[in-house]
């Protein structure tokens, strides 16, 4: 029983990042119809600019809180991916909006693996997997045989809370208004005086920094090294797609799911078989429910 | 009906069989060095990929991105052949048969791809794709009897470059009549407005379901003669890396051309190499010239979508009916301009 409880909050840890970073996927999915190939990498981005800045940081100021560390180390990731997540829409996609849609899937799949490539190639980044230094103390709180860190505590307390802002953000401000308007019919939103291209822009510096904020909590628990927005990306974009793409809430439990998916998969077969696992509930959803589970099934117009 | 000359009957077949000639000759008097003919032999083998692709993605407008998984199935069930199941004697006279095993192997997978596609388009049949090539891979890693994540080797050098030559212009050949028949039609239908293709009655479903073997059959092909080439093949050569380069060179060429994926298999590869020893000269890492296909890609799309060919074609890749139809077409068009101009004047 110990055993199971522990695993779930593995699973948690685990869906936390992968619902946030799904949240980019399905946001730009749901104002643009595009599927950003790119956020993935753009993760793996955020996670090295949390390292360079927090080694930065804890080096100039060696006697800094750790509470100031990690909010100023969140921060930071979070607008420096919002910044770069804004400069590939402005100079990959936006050209590419009146353009066949495949030609933006197919310029995104061609940004992810600049990202990656460039990466390894740039020196000061390289191959190498890297560790983030400890941003926060960690201590280790058994309940009854099962053991919580404060770590994996913060991972999924952030995630909760950057999950419920979204989520309010996109239900009840003027700027979520936009947004599900422009999803909604994006020829009529521009007449209702929406700024079409600021709120395009504005969703891909949203969706970015949520990103970052789970690529700074990854690094915390786990090693980083610049092919992991391959794995991690496609997890969470299994996750948009689980969970119904353009659906905020879809994301969020598609997260979930495969966080579960990821940890219980050993309990029943060898580890190797997690990949295999997950493409294969993708394919079959994809084929018999290609909407996902909250998503709503769109008719073609002819 | 035009006249055929000379040249119009036995032009082709002729230069074909210098080119054969000179595949043969080449390596075996030295004049080549070891490594232009590999790179002769990628070129070829690209060009095979391309052609592949791009009758899924350029002719029928569909959208693979999991090539890479057909490849392969094509290079570990013909190395899975050579290797294990015929006498080492005969290898080198059975080789086209596992060559064939492979590519049909693959076909077979294009069938399971196949039918998703009748439900979803677009985007959706990407992920399909996608899910298709990852699937694969963790297949492979998976299973300990074809090494695993290390790999498969033991083959032996079969692949010479008077076989790539072979393969490719019965690639070339199979392809060419396969895009002219009244079934290319039907291909190339789908790819305008699939709605209006089935209330014309073409045969979406049946289309779709060979197009998409087809294409897996001639990926599998090009997968046995790389395996063959290397002599060792592991699931990380097969991944979403492979399947973007083959995207590259279709675009690169040129979408629903045939002459367009010659030509981009031809330049990207060349490319390629060439960065390679460029590189070198200038003393940068080489782990930058994976930065520049990505690159390629991100700014084909952007500033030339069409490609080099966009949409054209080859006078000698176009059967020689079709050919004396558009000549007729192009005078009369001409025609009528001049009639045109009369009257406006």
């Amino acid at each position: 029983m110990e055993f199971y409880i522990q695993q779930v909050l593995n699973a948690l840890q685990v869906g936390s990042v992968y619902a946030l970073i799904a949240l980019g996927y399905t946001m730009v999915y749901g104002i643009l119809t595009m599927i950003n190939f790119a956020h993935g990498d753009i993760f793996m981005v955020s996670t090295y600019l949390a390292f360079f800045f927090s080694t930065f940081f804890l080096a100039v100021f060696s006697n800094a809180s750790p509470l100031l560390v990690f909010v100023s180390t969140l921060l930071v990731a979070m607008f420096g991916t919002a910044l770069l997540a804004v400069l590939i829409e402005r100079v990959a996609y936006k050209p590419l909006r009146t353009a066949p849609r495949i030609s933006a899937v197919i310029t995104a799949l061609g940004v992810g693996l600049f990202l990656e490539n460039f990466m390894v190639a740039f020196k000061p980044v390289g191959p190498a997997p890297r560790f983030l230094p400890p941003l926060i103390p960690q201590i280790n709180y058994t309940f009854g045989g099962v053991t919580v860190s404060s770590i994996q505590i913060v991972i999924i307390v952030v995630s909760a809370l950057v999950m419920f802002l979204l989520d309010t953000i996109v239900r009840r401000t003027m700027v979520g208004m936009a947004m599900r308007a422009i999803s909604w019919d994006k020829f009529t939103a521009p007449l209702m005086g929406i700024p079409v291209d600021r709120v395009i822009s504005l969703t891909f510096a949203l969706g970015a920094s949520i990103a970052a904020v789970g690529g700074t909590l990854y690094g915390m628990a786990y090693t980083i090294d610049p092919y992991m927005g391959i794995r991690i990306g496609w997890w969470a974009f299994i996750s948009a797609v689980v969970g119904g793409i353009g659906n905020i809430r879809g994301a969020m439990l598609g997260g979930f799911i495969l966080g579960f998916v990821e940890i219980f998969t050993p309990v029943f077969l060898p580890s190797t078989y997690r990949d295999f696992v997950a493409f294969s509930l993708l394919l079959l959803l994809l084929i018999f429910r290609p909407t996902g589970i909250l998503g709503r099934p769109v008719a073609q117009k002819v | 009906m035009m006249k055929k000359t000379f040249w119009d009957r036995w032009g082709t077949p002729l230069i074909l069989l210098i080119g054969f000639a000179l595949s043969m000759a080449l390596p075996a008097s030295g004049l080549i060095n070891p490594y232009i003919e590999l790179v002769l032999k990628y070129i070829g083998i690209n060009i095979i990929l391309t052609i592949s692709l791009n009758l899924v993605n350029g002719y029928m407008g569909e959208f693979s991105v999991g090539h890479a998984g057909f490849m392969a199935i094509g290079a570990y069930v013909s190395s899975i052949l050579t290797v294990w199941v015929f006498p080492a004697a005969w290898e080198g006279v059975l080789f086209p048969l596992a060559l064939l095993a492979g590519g049909i192997a693959a076909g077979l997978a294009g069938l399971g791809i196949a039918f998703p596609s009748f439900k979803t388009r677009g985007d959706y049949l990407a992920i399909v794709t996608l899910a298709f090539n990852m699937i694969i891979k963790s297949v492979l890693e998976n299973l300990e009897v074809l090494g695993g994540p290390r790999g498969f080797m033991g083959m032996s050098k079969l692949t010479t470059l008077w076989w790539v030559y072979l393969v490719v212009v019965l690639v070339v050949y199979l392809a060419r009549n396969f895009v002219y028949s009244s079934f290319g039609r039907g291909v190339l239908s789908i790819r305008e407005d699939e709605t209006a293709a089935s209330l014309v009655s073409v045969n979406t479903r049946q289309v779709k379901v060979l197009t998409f073997v087809f294409s897996a059959f001639l990926a599998g092909l090009a997968g046995g003669l790389f395996a063959h080439e290397l002599q060792f093949i592991n699931p990380r050569s097969f991944t979403i890396l492979k399947s973007t380069d083959m995207l590259v060179m279709v675009y690169l060429g040129g979408i629903g051309s045939l002459g367009g994926s010659i030509l981009g298999a031809t330049v990207f590869t060349v490319v390629m190499e060439g960065l390679r020893s460029v590189l070198q000269l200038l003393n940068i890492s080489q782990e930058w010239r994976l930065v520049v296909a990505p690159l390629m890609l991100i700014l084909l799309m952007l500033f030339r979508p069409k490609g080099i060919m966009g949409l054209r074609e080859f006078r000698f890749l176009i059967p020689l009916q079709e050919r004396s139809e558009a000549i007729q077409k192009a005078r009369e068009a001409a025609r009528t301009q001049r009639r045109i101009g009369e009257v406006q004047s």
